[in-house]
């Protein structure tokens, strides 16, 4: 009896003590995902087809970080290999000094959530409901909502502002409106990372502006770190922290106003009649 | 919340419902039995006529009671698969199980005249019936998950099912050039369904059968609400779906395949109910829409049977007649009124 209490003592203790690690670690430590020199690609029928080489990118807390390049470059790739939905052809993907590979589903829920380009299938789901959705990596096996579960999504709707919707049918509102609701389920999933493919597709300036500055927004406010696929270049120059930039030759991740002094801007597109003013910060067009 | 205490609202009138249907499921019939009595007998009391007790015991009540595990049973399955496969049409019909037992049926029961005389006499037992459909739908669901784990396309699955019942109903037809007309008789008989006639023992089996297939379907819930904004998504809530689509899929299977062998391919039941339930719901949430969807499918099964009896009279129509002339209109107009709502 006494040997078994004084077990669990020390369990509890040095459990304690090395929480306590985790947390300081944590603090000083603010990079969330790295991978180290992988090369990503596709594997088929013994053959590797690698799209881009000696990748070395680094997200840190707080920080909004946009992925841009030319269409089929292989920014959805990345994405995948970030993600942990494909694995790299070399090399590894570390979320929080873990390979991403080695991750259970439920404790990479916890890490990491994701906003897909995909229409969702038709369903009666009403903007609370979806949003909610969000919290099944904590829920019980019959998911219920406990009241801190309730609190977690009152909030993301109330950062994203869209509190009013909450009893809508996920169909009966724009695009612009749905793109938010679908952030604020990623948000419900409370996780330091989130992931987002081409969110300002299909809006219009308005809501692209709206959701680039929510976008930024949550990034600093709650400390989180926001990854994003775009093609609207300079809306990215302007409202991002990062830029992870896709050409043919390399893969650079900097500052947007490092990146245009160092002329990485000009080498986007192969196309002499596309340029850029790197002293506006824009694209030429003639 | 007011949409709760609607909820709460319509559970506790369909329960009502339910439990008024089911005694007067057994009050009616070629000879009516006063709801009183019933009650009483059921309750354990002695009836003022021997006959009554006797014929409430012995046929009304088990026929009652198949159609309430009949109809919870295939209306699960129906939902389980609608939202697997993200098709408002589909139901244990579409993924073939139940023209999988149609096939080992009709093997067995047309045929027999191929086989041995002993085999022959063995097979044609009831006992073998049942285990030829249930082997029947079970081949079909291992079918189902080979080609779903090689093409990993939900619309795939689906037309092999279609195929399967297009292939099941040509083997059919070959087989009636080799049969009798006696045979024939039978099959067909069993083809239109039947949950009249079965003894105690079947109805246990098939209710151990059906809970099974219940709990495992209770156990998906929370699978089935994340399955609600696609494979992608649910994935990423940290699903674990090849276990979640494999639980699904033997709920589904054990479900359809131990009904269709007791009662015959019931038509419609599973593909019409979950619409009814998420009608009547106004939701998608799981949670909800399974406890709805087996309260729908036991009242619309008492309902159908009540029809299927023509009350007062001696005449039994075909149970799957009833279904297919309410369910089939109430499909067509579900699609028609609201495409949103499919889902």
């Amino acid at each position: 009896m006494n040997i078994s209490k004084i077990y669990q003592k020390n369990k509890n203790l040095c459990f304690y003590v090395f929480k306590k690690f985790d947390l300081l670690y944590m603090t000083y430590n603010k990079e969330i995902l790295s991978t180290s020199n992988i090369s990503i690609g596709y594997h088929s029928k013994g053959k590797n087809t690698i799209i881009a080489e000696n990748l070395n990118i680094s997200l840190e807390k707080g920080k909004l970080v946009a992925l841009i390049g030319a269409n089929g470059i292989g920014k959805s790739t990345l994405l995948r290999t970030l993600t942990g939905i494909q694995k790299p052809l070399s090399g590894s993907v570390f979320l929080n000094n873990t390979n991403i590979q080695e991750y259970e589903p439920l404790a990479l829920a916890q890490q990491m959530s994701l906003v897909l380009t995909e229409k969702l299938p038709p369903s009666n789901l009403t903007v609370f409901e979806l949003i909610a959705l969000g919290r099944q990596p904590y829920t019980n096996w019959i998911g219920k909502l406990t009241p801190q579960d309730i609190t977690k999504v009152n909030e993301a709707m109330h950062l994203t502002q869209i509190s009013s919707l909450a009893t809508k049918k996920h169909y009966e509102i724009s695009d612009g409106q749905l793109q938010k609701v679908l952030i604020a389920r990623a948000l419900a999933q409370d996780t330091p990372l989130i992931i987002l493919d081409e969110p300002t597709t299909h809006l219009d300036l308005l809501h692209k502006v709206s959701v680039f500055k929510l976008l930024k927004k949550l990034a600093h406010e709650t400390g989180k770190c926001i990854l994003f696929s775009t093609h609207d270049i300079d809306m990215a120059i302007q409202l991002t922290d990062e830029i992870i930039i896709m050409t043919p030759q390399t893969v650079e991740q900097n500052q947007p106003c490092n990146l245009i002094s160092k002329g990485s801007f000009a080498t986007l597109f192969q196309d002499e009649h596309i340029t850029f003013d790197s002293e506006k910060g824009k694209f030429n067009f003639n | 919340m007011q949409n709760s205490k609607r909820n709460n609202t319509l559970f506790l009138v369909l329960t009502l419902l339910l439990l008024f249907l089911f005694l007067l499921n057994i009050s009616l019939g070629s000879v009516a039995i006063p709801i009183k009595e019933v009650f009483k007998s059921l309750i354990g009391e002695n009836l003022s006529k021997e006959t009554w007790q006797y014929i409430i015991l012995n046929y009304r009540l088990p026929k009652a009671i198949t159609a309430v595990l009949v109809g919870m049973g295939l209306s699960i399955s129906g939902l389980l698969m609608q939202t697997l496969f993200r098709n408002p049409l589909a139901g244990p019909y579409v993924l073939g199980l139940s023209s999988g037992s149609s096939l080992g049926v009709a093997f067995v029961v047309l045929g027999a005249g191929l086989l041995p005389e002993f085999a022959t006499s063995l097979l044609l037992s009831s006992y073998g019936i049942v285990l030829a459909s249930c082997l029947g739908s079970f081949l079909v669901l291992l079918a189902v998950l080979f080609v779903s784990h090689r093409l990993r396309d939900t619309m795939a699955i689906l037309i092999v099912g279609l195929m399967f019942g297009s292939f099941t109903s040509a083997i059919v037809g070959v087989l009636t050039y080799f049969s009798t007309a006696e045979q024939l008789q039978k099959f067909t008989f069993w083809s239109l369904g039947n949950i009249g006639n079965l003894s105690w023992t079947s109805i246990s089996i098939l209710s151990i059968s059906v809970f099974v297939g219940l709990l495992l379907s209770l156990f998906s819930i929370k699978p089935l609400n994340a399955l609600l904004l696609g494979e992608n998504y649910a994935k990423s809530l940290g699903l674990n779906y090849s276990k979640s689509r494999l639980i699904i899929l033997f709920a589904t299977s054990i479900l359809a395949g131990s009904i269709t062998a007791f009662a015959g391919p019931i038509a419609f039941v599973g593909l019409a109910v979950p619409h009814i339930a998420k009608l009547a719901f106004q939701t998608s949430n799981h949670t909800v829409l399974f406890w709805s969807t087996l309260l729908f499918g036991a009242i619309i099964m008492l309902i159908c049977d009540i029809f299927s009896h023509f009350p007062g009279s001696d005449l039994i129509l075909p149970i799957n007649a009833i279904t297919s002339i309410i369910g089939a209109p109430i499909v067509i107009w579900l699609l028609i009124r609201k495409q949103k709502m499919m889902g």
